[in-house]
């Protein structure tokens, strides 16, 4: 870039009391029968590259997918920046209660006032009843942030889903690429940038000053996203005709573009060659030291793992064998066992 | 930078136009989008009447006959435009898409016509009737938002016939099978001063606007519906090129990763869900005051799969190709095969003469769907991006060549960051 340098907006790291960005307790995930994920505690500290390491079948994704809010845990919780946000629902009885109650009420007022003798209540209350019931309906569908509270009061809790957690800061990549296939580069990020974006339907609809001001800016800043993880002059191009190391620095570039505090990156070189590893790795520590962003890392490439990673964790067999700096897992009994099996520690 | 790729409004039908006009055209339908698409409607308003005029069409009708069929192919765009944003762009295949027609034309129905004693407005209505759509387009929406693909168009198909059976069955409201007859017709105020006076091939003139909607004249409801499409067309352009239309893009892709780049995919398909029975709605409510009757069966499978087909011949996911995809099936079906009938019975060809081809519009329909879909399943006017996509499925992703060296630097050393 030639024009006066223009930062790519960085996401201060967010430092809670503890310093954690994200700490999970005891989760767990099953599916029928198959324990995935196992009481598995875990902590990122702010500012960190932390590794998720184990063989395959570890339950490495899913415990990501948990933490993302794509499977709801089986047990535990997941808190982010000090909120629980993830956890098994409780009192989710409760929620259709609420939602029929007002109607109830009112149909009950109408009934007793058609006792007392005002007949024309009654024919009031029926109609109103039901668009309550309709109202009460779309709120529980579209679950804006202000219900969704109040519920909580309640005692209802609801695990958050996805695009709640994006919200709060937390944005992923796939392990096998999932890119926006046939639209452009751009559009991808744009997409990563949704909720930061604020205009509605009326805005869009209307073209009003504002959207139209926030859709430049957001062009802009999609822009200096893909000339940050190097796609600079790829802006136009179809995301599924980007070579396949582009496609995954194209997905880094979307994921970013959400804002995030933490980033979630899994396998990220996964098919790459060592040039393209190389790369990715030296993108990674810019990602952590420009735009001070903390980052968990799923990885089978253990050089990768060992050169940038603050702290390893082993999963196997969905749970937690060990847990430290790359040196001191590279010593881990355990983990050899785990890796090369038995014997191979001694 | 934003102008080529992003906004193409106005610019599809200039691709008929030569090298240097064609240029310039293009340059001022993407800074002025909403006014291109006004002239073209315009424009192409003013030429469709005239064409009917054209020597071998001549023969066939009046020019009155021709503004009707229309004026009725206007009401197939409208419900074209509306299933592209839900097909097209959002990728939920909703086969039960006449069930919101049916609500739009049910509620001018019932608010304007001797059945139910009331006689409100036609314009306010045509908003009333499109909100009504809306919800319930919100209403049935809902309880397929965790299906995908066939379960999802399964689900549709069952609104699609629940809706019509609901409003055979339920007599005291909407007079069951006899449908309502007998609706008012659109009226504007009547301007004083103006002049009586007779057209040239189009007739009578009255002199007050307000008395000029009527079954004798096609005109008025002619300019009605391309006045709606005008405006629906910039509408859903202007949303297509926006953080909705790009996240109901997003969510035809891939609806795990749109949820995971922060997409409310709830909200999001029901807004498609609601925007397209919106459109529908307003189809409806003009169709209802134009035919002055609705019953049941005008809005059973046969109308959700004739605009599904408009969709997907004219090419999904665009607007203009939806919109003369639409027109041109219409026109197909319903003047098309019935003069080719006409034309070919005095002939005395021995087999030809005595086929009624409109007895075999779905056999027809059928062949030229097969044909289309081997031949150019992207559509007659794909959107870009369909193309790609399908494009992408033949060659197979793996031959897209990189466009640049792969050993080019990751790194963009000049970039520096706060």
């Amino acid at each position: 870039m030639t024009a006066p340098a223009v930062a790519v907006p960085a996401t201060p790291a967010a430092a809670t009391t503890d310093g954690l960005v994200l700490e999970a307790k005891g989760v767990s995930k099953r599916f029928g029968g198959l324990v995935a994920v196992n009481g598995v505690d875990f902590d990122i500290p702010s500012g960190s590259i932390v590794s998720l390491i184990g063989p395959n079948g570890a339950g490495k994704t899913t415990f990501f997918n948990v933490i993302a809010g794509l499977a709801e845990p089986s047990a535990g919780s997941v808190s982010f920046l000090g909120r629980r946000m993830i956890a098994r629902g409780e009192r989710s009885w409760a929620e259709p209660i609420v939602w029929v109650l007002p109607s109830v009420i009112l149909l009950v007022l109408g009934w007793l006032a058609e006792q007392i003798g005002l007949d024309i209540v009654f024919d009031v209350t029926v109609p109103l009843a039901l668009v309550v019931l309709i109202v009460m309906l779309l709120l529980a569908i579209a679950r804006p942030v202000w219900y969704e509270r109040s519920i909580n009061r309640l005692g209802i809790f609801k695990s958050a889903r996805p695009n709640d957690m994006v919200a709060a800061g937390i944005g992923r990549t796939f392990q096998n690429i999932r890119l926006f296939g046939s639209m452009s580069a751009l559009d991808n990020v744009m997409v990563g940038m949704h909720t930061r974006l604020h205009a509605n339907l009326l805005d869009a609809a209307l073209r009003l000053g504002s959207q139209r001001a926030e859709e430049s800016a957001a062009h802009q800043k999609a822009q200096r996203w893909l000339a940050f993880v190097g796609l600079k002059g790829l802006e136009n191009e179809v995301a599924h005709n980007l070579s396949y190391g582009d496609q995954r620095r194209l997905e880094i570039a979307r994921a970013l573009a959400s804002d995030p505090k933490l980033l979630l990156l899994d396998e990220p070189t996964a098919g790459m060659n060592p040039s393209e590893t190389v790369q990715m790795t030296s993108l990674f520590g810019r990602i952590r030291s420009e735009l001070s962003l903390t980052i968990l890392l799923i990885e089978h490439d253990m050089r990768v793992v060992m050169g940038v990673s603050d702290r390893v964790t082993v999963l196997d067999h969905g749970e937690k064998i060990a847990e430290g700096t790359p040196d001191q897992v590279k010593a881990d009994p355990r983990v050899i066992e785990a890796y090369l099996g038995k014997g191979a520690s001694a | 930078m934003n102008g080529p790729q992003r906004l193409q409004g106005g610019r599809a039908p200039l691709r008929l136009l030569p090298g240097s006009l064609r240029r310039r055209a293009e340059g001022f339908a993407d800074r002025h989008q909403s006014l291109s698409v006004i002239i073209t409607v315009v424009i192409l308003g003013l030429l469709l009447p005239a064409a009917s005029q054209l020597p071998i069409l001549n023969g066939f009708g009046h020019i009155n006959d021709y503004v009707d069929g229309y004026a009725n192919a206007g009401v197939f765009i409208l419900l074209a435009l509306g299933l592209n944003v839900v097909v097209g762009l959002a990728g939920l295949l909703d086969l039960g898409y006449a069930a919101f027609f049916a609500i739009g034309s049910y509620t001018y129905a019932f608010s304007a016509s001797p059945f139910s004693g009331l006689a409100l407005p036609f314009w306010p209505l045509l908003i009333i009737g499109a909100f009504v759509a809306a919800i319930f387009g919100i209403l049935l929406g809902a309880p397929t938002l965790r299906l995908r693909g066939d379960y999802l168009a399964i689900v549709t198909l069952g609104f699609g016939e629940i809706v019509p059976i609901v409003f055979l069955n339920s007599d005291t409201y909407t007079k069951g099978t006899n449908g309502i007859s007998g609706i008012y017709q659109p009226s504007l105020p009547a301007i004083p001063g103006l002049p009586a006076f007779d057209l040239p091939l189009i007739g009578h003139f009255n002199g007050t606007l307000g008395g000029s909607f009527g079954f004798g004249n096609p005109w008025p409801y002619y300019i009605t519906v391309f006045a709606i499409i005008a405006v629906a067309v910039i509408l859903l352009y202007r949303l297509q090129d926006s953080r909705v239309g790009r996240a109901w893009m997003a969510i035809r892709e891939d609806e795990l990763a749109a949820s995971a780049m922060g997409i409310n995919t709830v909200t999001t398909k029901l807004l498609a869900f609601a925007i397209g029975a919106t459109t529908s709605g307003l189809a409806g409510v003009f169709n209802a005051s134009k035919l002055a009757f609705v019953s049941p069966d005008q809005f059973d499978f046969t109308v959700s799969f004739t605009v599904l087909a408009m969709v997907v011949l004219g090419g999904m996911g665009n607007i203009w190709g939806v919109a003369v995809g639409a027109f041109a099936l219409y026109e197909i079906q319903s003047v098309f095969l019935k003069q080719l009938t006409i034309f070919l019975h005095p002939l005395g060809v021995p087999v030809l003469s005595s086929i009624d081809f409109v007895q075999y519009q779905f056999l027809l329909y059928g062949l030229a769907l097969v044909g289309m879909m081997l031949l150019r399943p992207e559509g007659l006017f794909p959107s870009r991006q369909r193309k790609r996509e399908l494009l992408a499925e033949l060659k197979g992703v793996d031959e897209a060549e990189p466009e640049f060296a792969p050993d080019e630097p990751a790194v963009t050393p000049e970039e520096p960051h706060a």
